[in-house]
């Protein structure tokens, strides 16, 4: 990509949009953020520990992060397939599929909420076959675990669609031509070289479901300790007045999608540097 | 440019896997979309039009509706058109120029990316609430920000900062600083550069972040939830109304509602569509 050293700029206004950027940047973003972290330090560490360590936030955080986890895990390996199907098939209507992926990105996610709700309730279409079954859906923590699925799937495909579509081919014909079989040469040639971006879409993945929210309310049921979601907690604590307590379920929140994040770019960097360039 | 739509493989592709799998992977890949994302798109319109449509135009005729219909307009123009003039100076900032701490900056600003949308609304009440750092003060000279329209706006435009930036600042790297500096060179100003030279070739780019950003905007629930009050007629959005009224088990109401963020998302994603070819055809293959 560069490798040239960029020259000064002779352009115009960097002081202006500089300034403009930064001032933006701190206005809607820093210092809200930092009155929540300050906020954090009125209470003493031992009120902090006995928020976070209390039975409700305990449960509300292992629900959030434990189901958003396995979610993710179920994206990680539909994704894989849909993403070998969009690129390396072609069937009717791929290109519509491959449109329709995207959905969960841009359907809002009260209406992906009310809807997959009413889809999962002991009436709806899938919720009464699956009712018949034994199986409840909508009003328990499975509600939740669907909904976080329908909301992960997209960060999965896209993010390793591309890697897939510009992996070169001749490294799949010379691993054939060595005599590898089709099952080595998916799982010992191609997969690897996707590992990176599918540790990325994963991470992505579970990083949206552990703070999601509208989507995942209304399917829930809300019952605390059984499935009530953390972003919830807030909500609840919030319209309680105690504020502390809101506050500190945000921050362990946010630290933990701070360290996904990192963990995002790391992976990225080292994708750069071990996947040879195309 | 039309593929046969068969059930055939990329010709270029002399190694694959067993017709038996092939079909597998490909029925399970459409299964599994079906389930979880048409399905769920198709119930709302079902929903919303399950007492046919007399009901369903009522619903949507509602003065509640229209209130809300009105307010997410609102909310969407003021935070799109904030957030395209920081997102465009910063992708000028960024793209155009070399300083450090260039990459701490493009992480701060995909940061609301990965802040639950609850918390990008928590921050606001703390800073505006009764309780919160300058609530004291803006009680004292009758300000609202929370429970009221700009509340709603500080948290949309939270969450829908990083649109514009994120989709221009590639899009301007990868087409360097050369036109623009001959611009200058030839006693062009500033402005004129960047309307002549730099737009003309941003615009498509600039036209996808916009779309994006008004989508986000339109549709936020969490943070909007956070600080909005659920005033009703007053400071309820869309999305807030849809939870409102379902919640009610007012569902042919709320769905209506939700039919039309739906349609919203559906024109979305085909804009989309079209702009990211426009883009694909834009880019310049580099080979030196």
């Amino acid at each position: 990509m560069s490798g040239s050293v960029a020259r000064r700029s002779t352009l115009p206004g960097f002081g202006l949009t500089m300034g403009l950027t930064l001032t933006w940047l701190s206005v809607i973003i820093l210092i809200p953020l930092a009155g929540l972290f300050l906020k954090t330090f009125e209470l003493s560490f031992d009120q902090f520990w006995g928020i976070i360590t209390s039975r409700r936030t305990l449960s509300a955080l292992r629900i959030s992060f434990g189901l958003s986890f396995a979610a993710a895990l179920v994206n990680l390996v539909m994704g894989t397939i849909i993403v070998w199907a969009l690129v390396r098939y072609r069937f009717p209507g791929r290109r519509l599929f491959d449109a329709i992926v995207d959905i969960p990105f841009a359907l809002p996610t009260a209406v992906a909420g009310v809807a997959l709700t009413q889809l999962f309730a002991q009436k709806g279409w899938l919720g009464a076959p699956l009712a018949e079954l034994g199986i409840k859906v909508s009003f328990t923590p499975i509600g939740i675990f669907v909904a976080m699925i329908f909301i992960g799937i997209p960060f999965v495909v896209r993010t390793v669609q591309p890697v897939l579509i510009d992996l070169d081919v001749e490294i799949e014909e010379a691993a054939a031509s060595l005599g590898a079989n089709r099952w080595h040469t998916v799982f010992r040639v191609i997969l690897p070289s996707l590992i990176p971006a599918l540790l990325t879409g994963f991470a992505l993945a579970f990083a949206r479901a552990v703070g999601e929210y509208g989507s995942v309310i209304f399917i829930a049921g809300n019952l605390p300790n059984v499935s009530e979601i953390a972003p919830l907690l807030i909500v609840i604590r919030l319209s309680e007045f105690r504020y502390a307590d809101a506050t500190a379920i945000a921050v362990v929140m946010l630290v933990a999608s701070f360290l996904i994040i990192f963990a995002v770019n790391r992976l990225q960097r080292w994708a750069q540097t071990c996947i040879p360039a195309h | 440019m039309s593929q046969p739509q068969a059930w055939s493989v990329p010709a270029d592709n002399v190694h694959t896997e067993p017709g038996l799998i092939r079909f597998a992977i490909v029925a399970i890949a459409i299964l599994f979309l079906i389930v979880f994302v048409v399905l769920p798109l198709v119930v709302v319109f079902a929903q919303a039009f399950s007492k046919g449509v007399g009901a369903y135009f009522s619903a949507l005729s509602d003065p509640e509706a229209l209130s809300a219909i009105r307010l997410t307009l609102l909310v969407a123009a003021i935070s799109v058109s904030l957030n395209l003039i920081f997102g465009v100076a910063a992708a000028w900032a960024i793209a155009k120029f070399d300083f450090t701490g260039k990459t701490f900056l493009i992480t701060l600003i995909d940061l609301p990316f990965s802040v639950s949308p609850v918390i990008s609304g928590l921050v606001f009440v703390l800073l505006f609430g009764a309780q919160g750092f300058w609530g004291p003060w803006l009680q004292a000279h009758n300000i609202h920000v929370l429970f009221a329209v700009p509340g709603i706006v500080l948290a949309t435009i939270f969450v829908t900062f990083p649109f514009v930036a994120r989709s221009l600042i590639p899009l301007m790297q990868e087409q360097g600083t050369q036109e623009e500096e001959a611009a200058i060179s030839l006693g062009a100003s500033g402005l004129q550069t960047f309307f002549r030279v730099t737009l003309p070739n941003i615009k498509w780019g600039l036209l996808y972040g916009v779309l994006l950003c008004n989508a986000r905007a339109m549709g936020e629930f969490g943070a909007v939830s956070v600080v909005s009050g659920h005033i009703r007629g007053e400071t309820n959005t869309m999305p807030l109304l849809v939870e409102i009224l379902y919640n009610e088990y007012q569902f042919v109401s709320s769905f209506a509602i939700a039919s039309l963020l739906a349609i919203l998302a559906l024109i979305t994603l085909v804009v989309k569509t079209i702009l990211e070819r426009r883009l694909d055809e834009g880019h310049i293959p580099s080979d030196d």
